[in-house]
């Protein structure tokens, strides 16, 4: 007897999912062509501003976290020795 | 009947009350005693009650405006879906704590004196720990401790700092403060260790992933955000805050990600949130303070529907490591559910809480020309979404299947999540009812087109950055481990310090007792020469040379006679 298969068990369905998040994010980056942002900031009114920080910023968070695991990571035990 | 007696006494001596009742009749009870409360808040008119004359000093128990209220209710709703959540629990210890911990912090919040305050401000230390105790680990002992520990100082700077205070100002009122003044720099840090500011903030991720699954629930809601409230009452607008809070707001983010306990990545998050507040205290303006609670308020709720959910999976897979979880969308659907909404919570999505009242802080900083903390705050944004919003679901539901098959949690968990979820979008959707408790007039538009799609950009585009990691292994899995943080002072290097200073101290107290003990003998060597049986001083002298030497005496006084009548 096979168990029931989900939603994400197919590889499919997650490269699915995948392209459509990227689908939109490219509609919501379109949505600077159309709508104005009104912003307090000039800098924030550049085109696709958040996006680009948003992915940027977050990039450079793993990265440096990365990078902070180097330094500060120990086995789990450590303090209890 | 009067009701201007503080609500505190309630919740205190309701939940003292809940071990005469069993079975059904104390579940009901436990979730009673909420309600009343709330009725009791309700009713109570603005203004001071329960005034107590101390030596020279008026004492205002139960002080009632607006900024006390919103703290007030929000604790008391997180009070009541804790009563819910906790209802399968057979642990009457951890749910008497849990009623006299949500009591002092409501004391605590309606206190008008600092005395009042510190009263209080201890007792939520005292009673928040057994729900760490309760989870009956030496871990769970050990971490208990230090939290004691820390939170008992907190109280001894706020006592020491009110002193100073009193004696200079002349008046135990708690009202807003200035740096300057003597003592109140203790009462800052005092109600910095509770917010968690930097280097002060380790007893938080330290201890609450170490308590009982329900516990942690309770102390991710009173402690830290009574400190919030203590600052809001006494250092609006502080400038130093600013940057105390952009400091909060960011370095946990970079723990979030690494960090293997899940529900200690929510500690982390716990704190990024707060810096959010921090910032709001300290630029102080209307709109700013006005952000700041709300946020408080939103965010006590969706952060207690993220432990839940967490604590749900403990309960019943046994463990909350991202590395042993995954694909439990299967077992817990609902959980799951739940879990993402708090996610989205606070992640600040549109029609959800953290949405409406993490804007304000932002454009409040923007307003007052702080745009280096804006850019700060918004890459807290992103992170958040990252590592909270993303990374909590993902790894504990989704991510590779563990092949663990569990039981959905229990129902009175799932409706205590239910309603915390419903709070969640109900404010999202609906901001209006939670702006009109705000203590200043609101007159601020979450829901513009251009704020919708910038934060729909930032989210999606952080979502996009995680889902890009992911696929090309560049993310850093899930590994078993223990991150040092500023604990690492005390757990480590303190530690080594004192116990080298044992030894030295031993070595110092053994060498000191052979000098004494040496110089102690040559003391008995010298006593003894003189006095031992055969001593000049002490040995048995012959009759006969005793009566030479009577002789001797007598013939000299005849001498000396006979020269003094012949001078």
């Amino acid at each position: 007897m096979s168990e029931k298969k989900y939603i994400f068990d197919s590889a499919k369905n997650v490269t699915t999912f995948y392209k459509a998040l990227w689908l939109l994010g490219i509609l919501l980056i379109i949505g600077d062509l159309i709508i104005h942002r009104h912003e307090e900031l000039k800098l924030a009114e550049i085109f696709g501003f958040y996006g680009i920080y948003g992915f940027v910023g977050c990039v450079i968070l793993v990265l440096v976290a990365k990078v902070l695991r180097k330094i500060v990571m120990r086995d789990e035990e450590y303090y209890d020795r | 009947m009067t009701v201007n007696f503080p609500t505190a006494l309630i919740l205190i001596f309701g939940g003292l009350l809940l071990p005469f009742f069993n079975g059904w009749a104390r579940k009901f009870w436990a979730v009673c005693v909420p309600i009343f409360s709330l009725i009791h808040l309700l009713v109570i008119p603005l203004g001071s009650f329960g005034i107590i004359s101390f030596l020279d000093y008026s004492l205002v128990t139960f002080r009632v405006d607006k900024l006390s209220l919103l703290f007030g209710y929000v604790f008391l709703i997180a009070a009541f879906i804790n009563a819910i959540y906790a209802m399968h629990s057979k642990d009457l210890i951890q749910q008497v704590a849990t009623f006299v911990y949500a009591g002092s912090a409501i004391g605590a919040v309606f206190a008008g004196d600092l005395l009042t305050l510190f009263v209080f401000w201890e007792l939520t230390a005292v009673s928040s720990v057994i729900l760490i105790w309760a989870r009956r680990t030496n871990k769970a002992y050990a971490s208990g401790l230090r939290y004691l520990i820390t939170h008992l100082l907190s109280g001894m700077l706020l006592l020491l700092g009110t002193i100073f205070y009193v004696k200079s100002k002349g008046t135990i009122d708690f009202t807003a403060m200035n740096l300057d003044q003597p003592g109140v720099t203790l009462i800052f840090i005092a109600f910095g260790v509770k917010c968690a500011f930097p280097l002060l903030h380790n007893w938080m991720h330290d201890a609450y992933p170490e308590a009982t699954d329900i516990g942690t629930v309770a102390l991710s809601v009173f402690s830290t955000k009574l400190g919030i409230y203590a600052l809001a009452r006494g250092f609006s607008g502080t400038e130093i805050l600013i940057i105390i809070g952009a400091v909060m707001a960011t370095f946990p983010i970079f723990y979030a990600v690494i960090e293997n306990d899940l529900r200690r990545v929510l500690t982390y998050s716990l704190n990024n949130q707060l810096g959010f507040m921090v910032v709001g205290i300290g630029i102080g303006t209307e709109l700013a303070i006005n952000g700041a609670v709300a946020h408080a308020f939103a965010h006590i709720i969706y952060k207690s529907l993220l432990f839940m959910s967490m604590g749900a999976v403990l309960l019943r897979v046994g463990t909350v490591n991202g590395s042993d979880l995954g694909g439990l969308y299967k077992s817990m659907p609902w959980t799951t559910g739940f879990c993402i909404v708090g996610a989205a919570s606070i992640s600040a999505f549109p029609l959800f809480s953290g949405f409406v009242a993490k804007s304000m802080i932002m454009s409040a900083a923007l307003y007052q020309d702080h745009i280096l903390v804006w850019l700060v705050l918004l890459f807290a944004s992103a992170g958040v979404f990252h590592h909270a919003g993303i990374k909590i679901p993902f790894f504990a539901f989704f991510a590779h299947d563990s092949g663990i098959r569990c039981k959905e949690a229990p129902t009175n968990m799932l409706v205590a999540m239910a309603i915390a979820a419903a709070f969640c979008i109900g404010i999202g959707c609906f901001p209006g009812m939670l702006y009109s408790l705000l203590p200043y007039p609101v007159s601020y538009e979450p829901y513009t087109t251009s704020h919708v799609l910038s934060q729909l950009q930032l989210l999606v585009f952080s979502a996009l950055a995680f889902a890009v990691l992911m696929r090309n292994g560049i993310y850093p899995p899930e590994l078993k481990s223990v991150n040092l943080d500023s604990d690492w002072l005390y757990r480590k290097i303190l530690k080594r310090i004192l116990i080298q200073l044992n030894e030295k101290s031993f070595s110092i107290y053994e060498s000191t007792c052979l000098f004494i003990r040496i110089q102690l003998f040559l003391l008995y060597k010298k006593i003894r020469h003189h006095h031992h049986p055969a001593g000049l001083l002490a040995r048995n002298w012959p009759t006969s040379s005793m009566v030479l030497w009577v002789a001797l005496m007598l013939a000299s006084y005849l001498i000396i006679y006979f020269f003094q009548l012949n001078p």
